[in-house]
């Protein structure tokens, strides 16, 4: 009984921890994703501006009222613009941006393929 | 004619990094705030510097025909400056309220600062560790919004006001 008891508290103790550096590695995510835009070339989570660090208070609040990445991100942007997120959002001013590195890769694959194909073709010939 | 279809490609690659690159350097690369203008400005809740339990919300923005939110700290020299502009406005114009918001500062300070270069504020709030500035895309004081009665911001002074904004805060709101 006293074993069972000790093993529960073991389990609620580890997943809590667990929760908790969950939550803060999710943090630190968003915050390396947000631009300080009062500083030069560093993130929020590299920063330690004022501005930074309100930053860092808004999107706590918002993570611990269970707003996801996505609608902090959004919340920010709605106020600062698509400049503040290092990772921009798919809209269709960047589409090509998002979208030409997948069809250069089925270009060149496809390229690939019509030459094998040549090359065996020939040989067969 | 046998068309050479590498060349092809690789003339329209060319073709299309030099469009891009043209496009790019049209792009006006500074930052601000000011395309906030013409949307509305979010909820938020204001408490009153010296009384407590006051507070004003977006709600009472709505009985005035323009208001400008101004955030302002002691410690900023910029805010001082402007701060004459400010009391000129609400001592020449009647169709403007002016609500003061007070950045991450001391109270005390902030009251100092009042008495010594006078209060142009229908209502001063504080925001001690800046998120209602986030609430209207502040990224650095001194900072103004004009928003009209329905809550749309018409204007936005990133910086302190000057003669040069002084007017056309004036045209603005003619």
């Amino acid at each position: 009984m006293k074993i069972k008891f000790i093993i529960i508290i073991t389990y609620i103790l580890i997943e809590a921890s667990a929760n908790s550096s969950g939550s803060r590695t999710k943090l630190l995510d968003i915050y390396q994703n947000l631009r300080c835009l009062v500083c030069q070339g560093q993130s929020i989570a590299d920063s330690n501006s004022d501005f930074a660090t309100t930053i860092k208070l808004v999107v706590q609040d918002q993570f611990n009222e269970g707003k996801d990445e996505d609608e902090i991100y959004k919340f920010l942007t709605s106020k600062y613009g698509e400049w503040i997120v290092y990772k921009p959002i798919f809209n269709k001013n960047n589409f090509l941006l998002w979208t030409l590195p997948y069809a250069v890769l089925i270009f060149g694959a496809f390229i690939i393929f019509l030459l094998i194909r040549k090359t065996k073709h020939n040989k067969v010939n | 004619m046998k068309i050479n279809i590498s060349k092809i490609i690789i003339f329209s690659f060319v073709i299309f990094c030099l469009f891009v690159f043209q496009k790019g350097l049209k792009i006006d690369n500074s930052y601000d705030t000011k395309s906030l203008i013409g949307n509305k400005i979010s909820k938020f809740q204001l408490s009153e510097i010296n009384i407590h339990d006051l507070y004003i919300s977006e709600e009472d923005l709505k009985k005035n025909k323009f208001t400008l939110i101004n955030f302002f700290a002691s410690w900023c020299a910029p805010c001082r400056a402007e701060h004459k502009y400010l009391v000129k406005l609400s001592s020449e114009n009647n169709e403007i309220k002016i609500i003061g918001i007070n950045f991450k500062d001391k109270k005390d300070n902030a009251i100092n600062f009042l008495k010594e270069l006078g209060n142009p504020y229908n209502f001063v709030g504080k925001d001690l560790d800046g998120k209602i500035s986030i609430v209207f895309g502040v990224y650095g004081i001194p900072e103004s919004i004009i928003v009209n009665s329905d809550l749309t911001i018409i204007k936005k002074i990133i910086g302190p006001i000057d003669q040069i904004q002084y007017n056309e805060i004036l045209s603005t709101i003619q």
